[in-house]
C-alpha cells in the first residue's frame, strides 16, 4: 500500500474554475455575441486594438468569456493569435483611400473637404440617461426608421472616400518637411523581438497595440510636464480602409492582381509639433514636425496619445522617461504588464525561504 | 464558430522558430538569445517562456513532469500540465526519473537528472546585470565585452552592508567561463546542480523574450570572491518531518497547535517516493 | 643633454565633430566656419587637429571658455566619446606603439580600467550615487580584476583616508555627501588602481571657494606624493595657475597657444589669452 500525501491542488483548482463560471451565470442571463457586437462597440474596438487582432466576432466572444474585463479579453485574443500562422502581409494601405466617417482638424477652421463631426462623445453632456432604462427594441427600430427618413432628405452627395489629407496642404506650402517614401519592409514585432535602438516601424507597432490606459497616461505625462510637448491635431480621421493581399501565384505584384480581403475601421491622427530647424543660410526657422497615431476601431484618445509618444521617441531625450524608448515600449503592453503583476499571486515560498536564510545570516 | 487547436497549441512554423532560437542558445552557453515570444493562454510571468520551450520541443512520445516551487501539485504546475496535455495528449508523471521533459519554476529536483532529459526553467528576469544597469542596450554591450564588474559589485555591496552575500534565490553564475547568467530564481541550494549537469537545461523568459541554455556537461560557477565563498542555504541538523531526508531543500512550516517550527522536503515527489520505499520495505 | 623620454600620453591630430558635415564645411579652413560651427549644416567641430604630449609626473592644464572643446577632448581621452579621427598612444599600453583609439571597445575598457582615472565635474557621471562609497571605489578595483573583498576593502579605506573621508562613513552613499566630499570620493575612485594617468574635468566648478581650495590642495598633495601624470581641464585660470606645469589654451575647438604655465601667464601671445590673463588680474 503506497503512502498517500495530502493532494488538494487539483481539486481546489477545479472548484475555483466552477466558481468563475457560476459568477458569470448566476443571474441567469446569457449574453449573445450579437448583443455585445451591437451594444459594446467601443469595448470591442479597444480590445481588438490592444490584441492586434481585427475580428469583431472573436472580440465579442472574448469579452463574453472575460465578463467584460478588457485585460482578460485581450489576453484571450492574444493567446489565440499565437496559434495563427502569418501567411500574408497586406499591400501598403494609403489612408487617403479611407472611407471617412469622421474627420476633424483643430489646426484650421475650415479644411478642404470640410470638417465632418461624425460619431463622437465629445459633444454630449455626460449625464446618465435614465431613459435608457426604459428603452425597448421596438423604440430602437422606430428611431432607426425615423433617422433613415431624415437622412434621406439630406442632399449632400459628397464623396467621402477620397478626401485630401490636411497635412498635404501644409506640406505644399513647405511648412512641414517632406520625406521620400520609405519602402523598406517594416520589422514585424510578432516575428522578432524588439532590439534597441528600435526602428520606427517597431515603435509604431508596439504603440498601436499598447494598453489604452498606459498609452494615454504616458502621452498625458509628455503633454503635461515631461517634455511639455504642445501638439495641435492636424487631422483626426476615422473610417474604413480596404485591405488587399498580393496574389501568391504571381511574381509580378500588380495592383489589379491583388485580392480584396475586407476592410478595417481605424482611427488615424496626425499631430503637429512646432520645432526649430537650422536653415542653409544659418538662420533658424520654425517648422512643424509630425506625430503619428493609428489604432483599430474608434479610440481617439489612444490614437492622439500615440502620436505624442511617437514624436517623443523620435526625439529621444534622456531627461524624460516619456522620451526613453525602453521605458515606453517595454511597459505599455497589456498582456505583459498585467501578467507580470498578477504573477505576484503565485506562491514564492522557495525564494522566500532562500531570502530568509540570507536574512538570518546577516543577523548573526 | 469553432476552431481546433494544433498539436502543442502552436502552428508548426512558430515551433520551428522557437527551436531555432533554442539551438542558438545551446550553441552559445549562457547567452540570452532574443526570440519572438508569443502570448500564451497563461499569463506573462506565470511561465510563458518555459511553456513555449516545452511546447516547441514536445513530441508524442514524451513524458512530462511540471513542478512549481518543488511541488507537482501547485496550482501553476497543475495548470501548465493541463494545458500541455490538453493540446498534446502526452503522458504526465510526478517521478523525476521517468520524465523526458521537466518544466520547473524555482527548483531543480532532488533526484539527479540524467543524460537525455531536458529541464526547462521558467525565468522572470533573465538579465543578471539589470539592477546595476537598467538599459537593455547597455547590458547587451556589457555582455559582449564580458564586462561583469556590475555583477560582482552587487555582491560586494551586500557584503559591505550585511557582512555576507545576501542574494536569496537567483544567485548569478558564470557559464563556460564566458557569460554571466541569471539561473532563474532557484535557491542557491540548486546552483551547484547546474554545473556539469548530465541533462540539457533550457531557460525561457517569455515576457522578456529571451532563451538561454546550459548544455550538458557545461561548467557553471556561482559568482563568489576569493575570501567570500558561495554558500548554499543551510539546513544544518534539520531534516524532513515526513521522510527524514537530510541535505535536501526544506520548507519551513509552523505547527498550528504547538506553534513549533518543523520542516518538510520541498520536492514533494522526492519525499513521496522515499515514503513509498519505506512503507514497501 | 637631451633626455629622450617617452611621453605618458601622446595625442596626434585628434578631431571630433558632431554632425555629418556638408560640402561647405568639409575639409574647411576657419573662414567657412562661424567659430567651430558650420552655419550651413549645423555640424560642430568640437576638437580640431589637437596634438600634444604629456610626460611622466607632469600636470598639463587645458584652459578655455565653455564651448571651447576642452571637455569634449577629455571625453575622447577617456573613451566616453569616440573620436572622429586621430591617434593616441599611452606608454604603458603595448609599449606606447599602438593607437589606442583604434582598439576594440573591450580593449578600451581595459585601458580605462587599468591605466586611467577620471574625475568628472558632475559626480553623477563618475559615481554610483546610491551605492556605498567604498563600493564605488571597489567598482574600479573589480573592473581591474580584483576578486578579494578583504584586500579591496583595505585599499578602499586607505584611499578614503587619503582623500580625508572619515572611515566610519565608508558605507554611506555619496548622495548623502556634500559636493566637495563627492569629488573626494571620485578622486579616491580614480586613483584606486594606481593609474599612470589622471584626468580631471572641471573638478572644482560649482564648489564653494573654501571647498575648492581644499580639493585643489588635495590634488596637489596627491600628485606630489604619487608622482602621477595629470591632465586638468578648467575654465578657471586660477585653478590652472595653481596646479599646471604646462598649459594649453583652447578656443573654438583648437589649441591656440601652449607653453609653460608661468610663460603663458606672464607673456601671453594670442589676443584671446591676453584677454583671459587680464581678466584674472
Amino acid at each position: 500500500m503506497g503512502y498517500v500525501a495530502v493532494k488538494g491542488g487539483i481539486q481546489a483548482i477545479e472548484e475555483s474554475i466552477k466558481r468563475l463560471k457560476y459568477e458569470r451565470l448566476k443571474k441567469g442571463t446569457v449574453l449573445k455575441f450579437q448583443q455585445i457586437e451591437g451594444g459594446m462597440r467601443c469595448l470591442i474596438d479597444q480590445v481588438m486594438s490592444e490584441s492586434s487582432l481585427y475580428s469583431e466576432t472573436l472580440a465579442a466572444m472574448a469579452i463574453k468569456q472575460a465578463e467584460g474585463s478588457p485585460e482578460e479579453a485581450v489576453f484571450l485574443l492574444r493567446a489565440y493569435r499565437s496559434t495563427l500562422p502569418r501567411k500574408h502581409y497586406s499591400r501598403t494601405v494609403q489612408s487617403e483611400d479611407m472611407s471617412v466617417e469622421r474627420r476633424i482638424s483643430s489646426s484650421f477652421k475650415e479644411i478642404p473637404g470640410g470638417q465632418i463631426l461624425g460619431t463622437a462623445n465629445d459633444y454630449t453632456h455626460r449625464l446618465i440617461d435614465f431613459d435608457l432604462n426604459e428603452e425597448t427594441e421596438h423604440d430602437a427600430l422606430e428611431w432607426l426608421r425615423e433617422y433613415a427618413l431624415e437622412r434621406g432628405v439630406d442632399n449632400d452627395q459628397a464623396d467621402l472616400s477620397n478626401l485630401p489629407k490636411t497635412l498635404d496642404y501644409l506640406r505644399e506650402e513647405g511648412l512641414i518637411p517632406t520625406f521620400e517614401i520609405n519602402s523598406d519592409e517594416p520589422d514585424d514585432v510578432t516575428k522578432e523581438s524588439l532590439h534597441f535602438p528600435t526602428s520606427r516601424s517597431q515603435r509604431l507597432q508596439i504603440l498601436t497595440r499598447g494598453q489604452t490606459g498606459a498609452v494615454t497616461s504616458l502621452g498625458y505625462a509628455a503633454l503635461r510636464s515631461y517634455g511639455a510637448l504642445h501638439p495641435t491635431v492636424g487631422e483626426l480621421r476615422i473610417g474604413k480602409l480596404p485591405i488587399y493581399v498580393d496574389s501568391p501565384f504571381q511574381d509580378q505584384k500588380e495592383d489589379e492582381d491583388a485580392y480584396y480581403i475586407g476592410e478595417i475601421k481605424v482611427t488615424e491622427v496626425e499631430t503637429l509639433f512646432p520645432a526649430e530647424v537650422q536653415k542653409g543660410n544659418g538662420e533658424k526657422e520654425i517648422e512643424f514636425e509630425i506625430g503619428y497615431g493609428i489604432c483599430y476601431g474608434q479610440n481617439e484618445t489612444k490614437a492622439i496619445a500615440m502620436s505624442i509618444l511617437d514624436r517623443c521617441l523620435e526625439t529621444a531625450n534622456p531627461e524624460y522617461p516619456t522620451h526613453n524608448e525602453e521605458f515606453v515600449l517595454l511597459h505599455i503592453d497589456s498582456v505583459e504588464s498585467t501578467g507580470f503583476i498578477s504573477h505576484l499571486k503565485l506562491p514564492h515560498y522557495v525564494t522566500f525561504q532562500s531570502k530568509l536564510d540570507s536574512v538570518r545570516k546577516t543577523k548573526k | 464558430m469553432r476552431i481546433e487547436y494544433n498539436f502543442a497549441f502552436f502552428d508548426e512554423g512558430s515551433k520551428r522558430e522557437i527551436r531555432r532560437a533554442t539551438l542558438k542558445a545551446v550553441a552559445i552557453p549562457g547567452y540570452q538569445v532574443p526570440f519572438a515570444s508569443r502570448e500564451m493562454p497563461i499569463a506573462r510571468g506565470w511561465g510563458t517562456g518555459g511553456l513555449q520551450l516545452t511546447l516547441s520541443l514536445v513530441g508524442k512520445e514524451d513524458i512530462l513532469k511540471v513542478i512549481d516551487q518543488g511541488s507537482d501539485e501547485s496550482v501553476n504546475a497543475v495548470n501548465i500540465k493541463k494545458l500541455i496535455t490538453k493540446t498534446t495528449g502526452i503522458k504526465v508523471t510526478d517521478e523525476t526519473s521517468e520524465a523526458t521533459i521537466i518544466q520547473s519554476r524555482h527548483r531543480i529536483p532532488e533526484i539527479p537528472l540524467q543524460a537525455g532529459q531536458i529541464l526547462v526553467l521558467q525565468v522572470p528576469l533573465p538579465e543578471p546585470l539589470r539592477y546595476y544597469e537598467p538599459s537593455e542596450l547597455e547590458t547587451k554591450k556589457l555582455h559582449a565585452e564580458q564586462e561583469y564588474s556590475g555583477a560582482w559589485l552587487m555582491l560586494f555591496e551586500q557584503i559591505m552592508n550585511y557582512g555576507t552575500m545576501s542574494t536569496g534565490a537567483d544567485h548569478p553564475a558564470m557559464v563556460h567561463d564566458r557569460y554571466v547568467m541569471a539561473p532563474s530564481p532557484i535557491p542557491r541550494f540548486d546552483n551547484p546542480k547546474l554545473n556539469h549537469s548530465q541533462a540539457l537545461i533550457l531557460l525561457g523568459a517569455g515576457r522578456e523574450k529571451k532563451v538561454y541554455a546550459v548544455p550538458p556537461y557545461t561548467r557553471v560557477e556561482s559568482l563568489a570572491f576569493e575570501d567570500f565563498s558561495f554558500e548554499v542555504e543551510g539546513f544544518k541538523n534539520k531534516y524532513c518531518g515526513l521522510c527524514g531526508a537530510k541535505e535536501v531543500f526544506l520548507d519551513e512550516m509552523l505547527d498550528d497547535l504547538t506553534g513549533e517550527t518543523f520542516y518538510q522536503c520541498n520536492d514533494t515527489s522526492y519525499c513521496l517516493q522515499r515514503l513509498n520505499q519505506k512503507s514497501a520495505g | 643633454m637631451i633626455k629622450f623620454e617617452q611621453p605618458v600620453l601622446s595625442i596626434n591630430n585628434l578631431n571630433k565633430q558632431f554632425g555629418k558635415g556638408c560640402p561647405s564645411c568639409k575639409g574647411s579652413n576657419e573662414d567657412s566656419l562661424k567659430k567651430n560651427y558650420c552655419p550651413v549644416c549645423g555640424t560642430v567641430y568640437a576638437c580640431q587637429n589637437i596634438m600634444f604630449e604629456v610626460y611622466a609626473g607632469e600636470i598639463l592644464g587645458v584652459v578655455g571658455e565653455s564651448g571651447s572643446g576642452k571637455s569634449t577632448l577629455m571625453q575622447c581621452l577617456y573613451f566616453d566619446q569616440e573620436v572622429s579621427s586621430g591617434e593616441a598612444y599611452i606608454s604603458s599600453y603595448k609599449d606606447g606603439k599602438t593607437d589606442v583609439f583604434a582598439e576594440s571597445s573591450q580593449q578600451k575598457r581595459y585601458i580605462r580600467n587599468h591605466m586611467m582615472g577620471k574625475v568628472y565635474q558632475n559626480p553623477l557621471l563618475g559615481l554610483r550615487i546610491n551605492f556605498t562609497s567604498i563600493g564605488n571605489i571597489a567598482e574600479k578595483l573589480i573592473a581591474a580584476g580584483n576578486r578579494h573583498v578583504g584586500k579591496m576593502e583595505a585599499r578602499g579605506k586607505e584611499l578614503l583616508e587619503h582623500v580625508n573621508i572619515p572611515i566610519y562613513r565608508m558605507k554611506e552613499a555619496p548622495k548623502n555627501f556634500s559636493g566637495g566630499m563627492q569629488q573626494r570620493v571620485q578622486i579616491a575612485k580614480a586613483l584606486s588602481n594606481n593609474p599612470p594617468l589622471l584626468l580631471l574635468d572641471e573638478v572644482t566648478t560649482g564648489l564653494d571657494l573654501s571647498v575648492q581650495a581644499s580639493v585643489l590642495d588635495l590634488i596637489k598633495t596627491i600628485q606630489r606624493e604619487l608622482q602621477i601624470t595629470v591632465v586638468i581641464v578648467s575654465h578657471d585660470l586660477g585653478v590652472i595657475r595653481m596646479l599646471a606645469d604646462r598649459t594649453m589654451v583652447m578656443l573654438d575647438g583648437r589649441i591656440i597657444e601652449q607653453g609653460l604655465t608661468d610663460q603663458i601667464l606672464e607673456d601671453p601671445q594670442h589676443g584671446y589669452t591676453q584677454h583671459l590673463v587680464q581678466s584674472l588680474l
